[in-house]
């Protein structure tokens, strides 16, 4: 018989006062996979994760977590989940490797196995030669990595990520997707948030995409790009006004203008920028890519995700 | 309903109320601004014994106490003891709980853990009743050693101490979880003060108009130096066990309320 999946969400309803964050959302994580909720802020995706991360209550639908009722078994689910939050709540009173031992005895490991259990981490998160060491003066990069150790102390088996690379440099993003993904390499099932498309990209097996407390759509990123985009994408810019996109029509498979570009979605772009030339149009600027989820958002929404 | 939740409450994890202990351990390790609060805390109530209580006492003479006339300094000192440690709870519980609280987040990241609400009360009061008892032993010490108390005295006034801070150091908790910031410490503080000048503290509460008299036996402070005072040099009497048990509710609704508001504003 199949396992259970690890996280069960049917018509899954988050309400504060009058505001629905999340209007009735059906979601199943399956042990071992990376699973993403991507969506621009607002879309519910952190109340999503808190309520998966078993500190606030569904208002309506089910929620099962590890098989078990997040209400009543709290204790039991926290103690398997590891959570990395979005608000940096390290412990600036404690030391870095303090930051991890104190955290390890909220989950009932001993004195000896919390003190082996951060030294383990900080070599896995690379920052060993921290440990005895204040947590403010770390960058942003080796916060959000520390964070990452402490959520891995009681050695966890689903992993929740809210927004993990948010306002983070290139270069440390890319040391922390590496991380993260050994993690998913050990079997560790990992359940994040983003609003960045290459992040999902990179990560994610599966995923959602939510807009305002709705899931507008599900599957491999690959899948939803096959979908809801086409293989390539033409990105076009032109001097001036007028109706460009009018004469564009019939080139590629769909058009979308925006304010400073016109997207031609293509299943072959460079046949698609021929013949824009071919009509006679002569763009500032073309660049030919391949097509991302950026694009199945702007299709799914008619809204790109960047603020 | 509270004692349905004092009953519900035995499957309570000493080990997680121990976790959060640990972590205020692990603060005081970080560096002498916590001791520096520490020490500071602690010589208050002793300045104001040796000016009003001995330097003032010098004045005047001898007050009755439960008939028996002793020396102003020896009325004075039980009260500043059991002030030592209702400040000593109520430091830890408003002022740093509040931070945490509200500022650092600390609690956030303790309730993703499997620490419950009630866990983070009960293990922050214990690291309150910590601190008051750090006063009031040295307190006592001095009391005996300047011949304020007996030594058996303050054998019997060191666990009535114990309850004034487990009774303060709940209700500030629960108070903290209500301060909107900084500037409702102000109104704490004042109220702190209200209750230091006029519990039975430096006049007998029977020498107050008779109004005032029964507005002063309702608040805690009173109840805690009546307690101590009692203990420290006498009467020993049955009204002792009044003035406890108004503190036994005070700690068990303040842990109560405290918890109950850290798991509705954190647990949403």
């Amino acid at each position: 018989m199949a396992e259970e999946p690890l996280v069960v969400a049917r018509g899954l309803v988050k309400r504060f006062g009058g505001f629905t964050a999340v209007d009735g959302i059906d979601v199943s994580v399956e042990r071992g996979e990376a699973f993403g909720f991507l969506g621009p802020n607002g879309a519910g995706k952190s109340s999503t994760m808190r309520m998966i991360s078993c500190v606030s209550p569904p208002t309506a639908g089910e929620l099962r977590i590890l098989g078990m009722d997040p209400v009543r078994d709290g204790v039991a689910i926290r103690g398997r989940l590891g959570v990395c939050p979005q608000l940096g709540n390290l412990d600036a009173d404690l030391s870095v490797f303090e930051n991890l031992t104190t955290y390890a005895r909220y989950f009932g490991l001993s004195r000896a196995e919390a003190r082996r259990r951060a030294g383990e981490l900080l070599e896995f998160v690379q920052l060993a030669d921290r440990a005895g060491g204040k947590v403010e003066p770390l960058s942003g990069g080796m916060k959000q990595r520390l964070l990452i150790a402490r959520a891995l102390v009681n050695d966890p088996e689903i992993v929740l990520l809210d927004e993990p690379t948010t306002g983070l440099d290139p270069q440390a993003r890319h040391l922390l997707w590496e991380r993260l993904y050994q993690l998913k390499r050990q079997g560790v099932t990992l359940v994040l948030t983003t609003h960045y498309m290459d992040e999902a990209e990179q990560l994610c097996d599966r995923l959602v995409v939510m807009d305002g407390g709705r899931i507008v759509a599900e599957g491999s990123p690959r899948e939803l790009i096959g979908r809801y985009s086409t293989p390539e994408v033409v990105e076009l810019r032109f001097a001036g006004g007028g109706d460009v996109a009018g004469k564009l029509d019939g080139v590629g498979e769909r058009v979308d203008a925006l304010p400073d570009r016109v997207l031609v979605y293509a299943r072959d772009g460079d046949a698609a920028v021929a013949e824009v030339h071919r009509r006679g149009l002569s763009p500032l600027s073309v660049l030919v890519r391949r097509s991302t989820l950026e694009d199945v958002f702007l299709h799914l929404t008619g809204r790109t995700l960047v603020d | 309903m509270m004692t349905a939740w004092v009953v519900t409450r035995r499957n309570l994890s000493a080990r997680r109320v121990g976790a959060v202990l640990n972590r205020n351990v692990g603060a005081l390790r970080s560096g002498p601004a916590y001791w520096l609060v520490l020490l500071s805390g602690f010589f208050e109530p002793l300045l104001y014994l040796l000016s009003i209580g001995v330097g003032v006492g010098a004045l005047v003479g001898t007050v009755p106490v439960g008939g028996r006339p002793v020396d102003y300094a020896v009325f004075v000192a039980p009260a500043m003891l059991a002030v030592s440690a209702m400040s000593g709870a109520l430091a830890e519980t408003t002022f740093n709980v509040f931070f945490k609280f509200k500022y650092a987040k600390t609690y956030d990241a303790v309730l993703a853990t499997p620490v419950r609400p009630v866990e983070i009360a009960l293990g922050e009061l214990t690291w309150a009743l910590v601190r008051c008892l750090f006063y009031t032993v040295l307190f006592l010490v001095v009391m005996v050693v300047l011949g304020l108390t007996s030594a058996g005295g303050a054998l019997a006034a060191f666990p009535a101490t114990a309850l004034v801070g487990l009774a303060f150091g709940a209700a500030g908790m629960a108070i903290s979880t209500f301060l909107r910031g900084w500037q409702d410490f102000d109104l704490l503080t004042t109220g702190q003060f209200t209750l230091f000048l006029f519990s039975g503290t430096f006049s007998p509460v029977q020498d107050y108009p008779v109004a005032f008299e029964v507005i002063v036996t309702l608040t805690p402070l009173y109840h805690a130096v009546e307690l101590v005072r009692g203990l420290a040099v006498g009467p020993l009497g049955w009204t002792l066990l009044v003035h406890a048990g108004y503190l036994v509710v005070m700690a068990v609704a303040g842990l109560w309320l405290a918890s109950r508001r850290i798991g509705k504003l954190l647990l949403v």
